[in-house]
């Protein structure tokens, strides 16, 4: 060895300073290095060294404290849609870790990258029934992309590099890891934390095969009627710009899954709306028209599909997906393209001739023309005293300017709000899409307003949902989150009611749900509010919750029973969408 | 009758894994008929061999839901053509049976039955082979007083495969050649498809 590397070598092991320090600290380090600055957790006896360890980094560290450990998954999830980075959260053992279970599933089914950090009990009493001990491994295995439980504090910086990696690489997910308690108190010599970079069973990403490409587009450009149909993939692969080109380019109408929304601004002349079962007209039927599908980050999910034995069986189908388990997994696909989209759709772009479907766009349109002649006009503008939810969203939007961030709960409401709301920027639609967790928006828009502080974030949700996890207001007043809340309140769960109406000769059983004096509940965590149910006072009340200084709560009474539709009846092809 | 499927998965070896794969089979309410883990050709490498009935198309689902889990290296699944296989059984009798009676002794001559264990009152048999093999000498064997018996999961070799080293190779490099062909599904899609 010469001299100089002699000397490097003696840089390098006086560089790499061993510290001393517990396994607590261990994690707080990796969670400096990962460049996270926000987490959502609440104490416990089993994560306790964590918390004691965290003392002494809020400096560095901001530590939000929810409520209930389901508003700290929640909230993490919403934090990570609207910043696009790794929601992470902490929870004690037993009911703590069991409390993120449901945020667990839906993260898993929408993709959304969190690390959850849970305490456990001391190692030696694994297994013993020791209190607030529960197998937390076990129970999260099938709602976590990946989960470890971490006895040996030696291990911490390895194992949380590779959550890290795990979760917001590939196709993004939650990741748990269990730390005991011993593992916690465990001090040892920390030599620095390395980003994991590679796991050799695991591949996020392909390498792009290009002759997939070229099948695509050689369809593609011998198409006459082709049709694009996008989910979240194209945000979670920051493919916004990659997708618009494809689609300016291509000249071909695209239309939104639920998840997919705002990926392109909502007033694209070339979106065509939402799909599925209560998505805009236009792309249910035309799907079954269309001879190309091009299937972009979307999973094919039943409410998207209707019945899959009648669904667009005319069309070759090309899929592009990072995820190869979801190729073929519910539609049949002439042409796989499995990458990252952000690679993909580039290439693809390239391949492709400059076209225009002005005939085929025009389909789109008279479709459109007939849903709003027939759906849209009439919940735009009632013709009785009583609000619809439809209009509440429009005057929203004219008043947002369709800036702001919308996080919706699950029901009707949820379902007007994806169809009316506008959208300008990407990662501004957050709804609990593929779980449908009622009581999702309240703890998200916490989450979201933390992730994107610059953005205007409005929670809105149902009666129902919204007393889900009413308990958040408490986490609102001590952090003084400045989200806006709007609460739908049509004193019924919505959603079962109307299928209970539609499919159950209204036999209304248990959906007549009392709710509070929301306004009452605001003000006693002293957050300012009022409730509206004439049409004459909503622009003012919108106006004064958006011009508002801090969090705010509206109540908007609308219609008791009023549908949503368009709708595609379960068991029918996408087709046959109703429209009444 | 649906087709028989062995299904061999190449893993870390890590706690849990287990779990994480036979979720993957209850979760769709599929039985497993047999499940082997063992080492592999490669040292820390873990080999699963699962065997089920299920049509190709779900087979196939099924093997790619096992590779999405991330400590999992590679899922392959073959018909009964494709492998050759071997369960393994032990069969408990009692021993004054056998040295009575000439036909239990020319019975298990003709099974390649092979004694592992003779005692005065009991005597333990171990043959190997395919199921019908294996079931034949229970069987043959009940009427003579069969005190207990029990059989392995198969374990399969695939008659094509070139082991797991090259492979594993191509997963240990961070960077790919560009002929590393990862998903051979996407190139074999078949005809089997169901709606």
């Amino acid at each position: 060895m010469s001299t100089l590397e002699l000397a490097k070598e003696k840089t390098v092991a006086e560089n790499k300073k061993i510290e001393n320090i517990s396994g607590s600290e261990a994690v707080l380090k990796a969670l400096l290095a990962e460049n996270v600055k926000t987490i959502f957790g609440y104490p416990g006896g089993a994560i306790m060294p964590i918390y004691d360890a965290l003392y002494d980094y809020t400096d560095r560290l901001n530590h939000i404290l929810v409520r209930h450990e389901q508003g700290a998954i929640h909230a993490a999830q919403g934090f990570a849609r609207s910043s696009g980075k790794t929601g992470v959260v902490f929870a004690t053992s037993g009911p703590g870790a069991t409390n993120l279970v449901t945020g667990l599933a839906d993260a898993m089914i929408d993709s959304t990258p969190l690390v959850c950090i849970t305490g456990q009990v001391f190692a030696h009493l694994l297994g013993t029934d020791a209190f607030q001990e529960t197998d937390v491994i076990n129970i999260t295995t099938p709602v976590t992309k990946w989960n470890y439980q971490v006895t040996d504090a030696t291990e911490i910086p390895s194992v949380l590099a590779k959550a890290f990696y795990i979760a917001g690489s590939g196709r993004p997910g939650p990741v748990l890891v269990d730390i005991t308690k011993n593992a916690q108190l465990q001090k040892f010599d920390f030599e620095g934390y390395t980003k994991c970079k590679h796991i050799r069973s695991y591949r996020p990403k392909p390498i792009v095969r290009k002759e997939y490409i070229e099948q695509a587009a050689q369809l593609i450009n011998a198409a006459e009627k082709p049709f694009v149909i996008f989910g979240q993939g194209v945000i979670l692969g920051k493919a916004e710009k990659e997708f618009k080109d494809f689609i300016e380019k291509s000249g071909i109408p695209a239309a939104w899954t639920i998840m997919g929304m705002s990926a392109i601004p909502t007033d694209h002349p070339l979106g065509v709306g939402m799909l599925g079962m209560h998505g805009n007209y236009g792309p249910n039927v035309l799907t079954n028209e269309c001879d190309v599908l091009i299937a972009i980050g979307m999973r094919f999910d039943d409410r998207v599909t209707g019945r899959l034995d009648k669904y667009a069986k005319q069309a070759k189908v090309i899929h592009f997906d990072i995820d190869p388990s979801e190729i073929d997994k519910n539609v049949r696909v002439s042409v796989p393209v499995w990458g990252d989209c952000k690679e993909t759709l580039p290439i693809l772009t390239g391949l492709i001739e400059k076209k225009t479907h002005t005939n085929w766009v025009a389909r789109f349109n008279e479709f459109k023309k007939k849903e709003e002649e027939i759906c849209i006009e009439p919940e735009m503008k009632p013709t009785g005293n009583v609000l619809s939810m439809a209009e509440v969203i429009n005057l929203l939007n004219e008043l947002t300017n369709g800036e702001a961030i919308i996080v919706t709960d699950v029901g009707q409401h949820q379902m007007v709000a994806c169809r009316y709301a506008h959208f300008k920027q990407s990662k501004s639609n957050i709804t609990s899409g593929g779980l449908g967790t009622m009581g999702f928006a309240l703890p998200a828009s916490i989450g979201a307003k933390l992730g994107a502080e610059e953005r205007t974030v409005i929670a809105i949700a149902g009666d129902g949902g919204f007393q889900m996890t009413i308990q958040e207001l408490g986490t609102i007043m001590q952090y003084g989150v400045n989200v806006k809340m709007l609460v739908l309140n049509n004193n019924f769960l919505g959603m079962v009611r109307q299928w209970q109406q539609l499919f159950n000769d209204k036999r209304y059983s248990f959906v007549d749900i009392q709710s509070p004096d929301f306004v009452a509940v605001a003000k006693g965590y002293h957050i300012d509010g009022q409730k509206v149910s004439e049409r004459e006072l909503l622009r003012e009340a919108l106006t004064t919750m958006l011009n508002h200084k801090g969090a705010y709560l509206l109540e908007v009474m609308v219609g008791k029973e009023n549908n949503v539709f368009p709708m595609v009846p379960q068991g029918c092809s996408v087709a046959e969408i109703r429209l009444k | 009758m649906k087709p028989e499927y062995t299904i061999t998965v190449y893993t870390e070896n890590q706690i849990g894994l287990l779990n994480r794969i036979a979720i993957i089979f209850s979760r769709r309410k599929i039985n497993i008929e047999s499940l082997n883990t063992s080492p592999s050709e490669i040292e820390s490498v873990h080999r699963f061999t699962i065997v089920i009935n299920e049509t190709e198309d779900v087979v196939r689902k099924l093997c790619r839901q096992i590779e999405k889990q991330v400590e999992v290296l590679k899922a392959y699944y073959n018909n009964n053509e494709e492998i050759v296989w071997q369960e393994l059984a032990l069969y408990k009798v009692p021993t004054a049976v056998i040295a009575e009676k000439v036909k239990v002794e020319r019975l298990l001559r003709e099974y390649g039955a092979r004694a592992v264990a003779i005692r005065n009152d009991y005597t333990v048999f171990e043959t190997s082979g395919h199921r019908e093999e294996i079931e034949g000498l229970i069987k043959a064997l009940e009427p003579y007083g069969l005190i207990e018996f029990v059989r392995s999961a198969r374990v399969a070799i695939i008659k094509d495969s070139e082991g797991f080293h090259k492979k594993l190779k191509e997963f240990e490099s961070e960077e790919p050649g560009s002929n590393v062909i990862e998903n051979e599904f996407l190139d074999k899609q078949d005809e089997v498809f169901m709606m």
